[in-house]
């Protein structure tokens, strides 16, 4: 479960002040599914992140699983992100010099996981993501769906107990950014917990629930 | 992290990387090529110039007259110094532990042999000087063991006296006239070459008492000691300084070993090596700079990475350590190209330059190699830890 108490996050920009959070209080509960809407700049991946714990709020409370994370040192936050979050970038992130498969085995790769563990666990991801053929490729030589697909197999490397999507179709066409939404909400029903920053209504109607922001608030519904 | 995952890291990010690598591990390789080279060619003239000093045999002990802390001092230069005397080396012809004595008074003379004439280096020396030198007569016999006092004319040439004044024929049997005297020639040396500057080649050995009389000296210059094989010098010599000071009631002269000569030289020479490494050893310190320069590049370059890296759960430390580990398998490698290369030009300088004593030192080229790591890990510093302070959110934006 996801709760947060009051969270503000405030960056300097040249003298001024951008108010990125201001006082969001929010409780998702596991397995939902939520929607993260609203215009350019309103603070949805400043959410995003602090929610992954990569930026710490300025003020507020934010558990994680029961966990406080006011408590934990930054090895101890990066070892709670490792074991119970998945990332998912608009710009996929995957490392260009690894294959499709050692993207997805990168996470398991720096948790030390056995290497028989690491390849068994990267074929059955690769094969759910119907990816099998595609291994041995570069993210050079993917088309986009594929590779946000390989971005989707990383993130659920390490079986995350909640998955953080930043406009995960943003840079897809409609079909490729439909099946992964599909696969995205596939994960969903079986249970982890889905968080999508999305502009498109159409995916925003599929969610569970809808989160809209403005102006770094919140606005429950609509 | 497990080890042989993170080395793999590494290798993939090189070789992707290829060629920007190979010209970053290229600085490195030939600071170490540089110091491989250079310590081959310093080591292998030590080895010639202690083989130099050897060749003359070993198991040496010489004295000479006057009291001086290091040698090269003449006694000459000091007063109330009673001076070596042909008595003095007889007497530690007698002494426990010693082969062989050659009481030593050198100086020049022009040499006449008919028509030619040549002037040039004259040792007056005993009859042991093929045992104590290890220097042999190849034509003949050396000078006969007869008293200091009462030695006949009898002289050996050098091996080039011998060609300049016999030409194409046996000298043996014939007269030359050193000075006023007419010596018969009854042995001429094997060739030995040039030692220290003095061609031994271009010599004329007589008789010891003969040549004190010819050059007006009543004393001998230096006295060379053969000890028995098996005896350590240090006590050898201990027993020469004890006999000396009693018949002298004085230390008035001076005993070197061959063990303490070779000593000093060594060390001389070992300073040389060691300075003419350290010049290789700068090259290494622009490789070092190479290596600062593309790892500030590179962590720039994979900003993003380093947010992904972060985001899946790395922790700074192990970020750190990922690209400390770029920097060093760069600098290795490196190094290991660099000694190959070294390697492979210290042998051609050997083929090509037979005159050029070349001798690879393992010693330095491991060091060397170790010094690389080091310098890998001291030019990776800096731009690891920039990369482990990066924030994550910043560096995930950078792409
Ligand atoms: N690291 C930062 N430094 C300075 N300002 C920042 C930083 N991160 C976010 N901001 C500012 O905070 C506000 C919210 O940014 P955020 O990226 O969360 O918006 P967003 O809702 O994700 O926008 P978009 O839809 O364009 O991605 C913006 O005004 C942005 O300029
Ligand atoms: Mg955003």
């Amino acid at each position: 479960m996801i709760r947060l108490e009051g969270i503000d996050r405030s960056f300097q920009v040249g003298g001024e002040w951008v108010h990125a959070l201001r006082e969001i209080s929010l409780e998702i509960p596991a397995g939902d599914y939520v929607a993260i809407m609203g215009p350019s700049g309103s603070g949805k991946s400043t959410l995003l992140n602090v929610i992954g714990l990569l930026d710490r709020p300025d003020r507020g409370r934010y558990l994680l699983g029961g966990v406080d994370a006011a408590g934990l040192t930054e090895e101890g936050r990066a070892d709670l992100r490792r074991d119970k979050i998945g990332f998912v970038f608009q710009s996929f992130h995957l490392i260009s010099r690894l294959t499709a498969a050692e993207n997805v085995e990168l996470p398991l790769v720096l948790a030390g996981t056995e290497p028989r563990v690491r390849e068994a666990r990267v074929a059955e991801l690769l094969q759910q993501l119907n990816l099998s053929d595609r291994a041995r490729h570069r993210p050079d030589q993917l088309s986009g769906g594929q590779r946000q697909r390989v971005a989707i197999a990383r993130a659920l490397a390490m079986r995350p107990a909640v998955l953080l999507a930043d406009e995960p179709t943003g840079n897809l066409d409609l079909t490729s950014g439909r099946e992964v939404v599909e696969i995205l909400e596939g994960m969903n029903a079986k249970g982890i917990t889905l968080l999508v920053v999305t502009h498109d209504p159409a995916i925003g109607g599929r969610a569970h629930r809808r989160i809209r922001m403005v102006d770094g608030l919140v606005e429950e519904g609509a | 992290m497990r080890a042989t995952d993170l080395i793999n890291h590494s290798y993939i990010a090189l070789r992707a990387g290829r060629v920007r690598s190979f010209l970053t591990m290229l600085g490195i390789a030939v600071g170490i090529a540089a110091v491989v080279v250079l310590t081959a060619i310093g080591e292998g003239v030590q080895r010639y110039v202690l083989k130099e000093f050897t060749q003359f045999g070993a198991n040496l002990i010489a004295v000479m007259p006057g009291k001086t802390e290091t040698f090269g001092v003449s006694g000459a230069m000091v007063s109330n110094v009673r001076p070596l005397s042909l008595d003095d080396a007889r007497s530690l012809e007698r002494l426990s532990g010693i082969e062989a004595v050659v009481p030593v008074v050198q100086g020049n003379a022009s040499v006449e042999a008919g028509r030619m004439s040549r002037r040039s280096m004259i040792l007056g020396v005993g009859s042991r000087v093929p045992d104590v030198w290890s220097m042999h007569p190849a034509l003949g016999r050396f000078l006969p063991g007869d008293d200091f006092t009462a030695a006949r004319g009898y002289a050996v040439l050098g091996s080039k006296m011998s060609e300049e004044l016999f030409p194409g024929r046996s000298p043996l049997g014939e007269r030359v006239r050193i000075g006023s005297e007419s010596y018969r020639v009854v042995g001429v040396m094997e060739r030995k070459g040039q030692m220290l500057g003095f061609d031994m080649d271009d010599t004329v050995y007589i008789p010891i008492s003969r040549a004190m009389a010819m050059f007006d000296r009543e004393s001998l210059m230096e006295i060379d000691l053969l000890y028995s094989a098996g005896l350590s010098s240090g006590p050898v010599a201990e027993r020469v300084k004890r006999h000396l000071k009693d018949r002298h009631g004085g230390e008035d002269f001076t005993v070197v070993t061959q063990d303490q000569m070779l000593e000093v030289l060594g060390d001389i020479l070992g300073v040389l090596t060691i300075a003419i490494g350290g010049l290789g050893g700068i090259s290494l310190l622009v490789g070092g700079v190479g290596i600062l320069t593309i790892m500030t590049i590179t962590v720039n370059e994979r900003r993003g990475e380093v947010g992904l890296l972060r985001a899946l759960g790395a922790r700074k430390r192990q970020v750190l350590t990922l690209f400390l580990l770029d920097a060093v398998t760069l600098a290795g490698m490196g190094g290991l190209i660099g000694l190959g290369l070294g390697i492979g030009l210290a042998l051609l300088v050997g083929i090509l330059l037979p005159a050029l004593p070349v001798s690879i030192s393992w010693f330095y080229a491991a060091m060397a190699e170790i010094i690389a790591l080091l310098v890998g890990l001291a030019s990776g510093v800096a731009p690891a830890l920039h990369a482990a302070r990066l924030d994550p959110v910043q560096a995930l934006r950078a792409e």
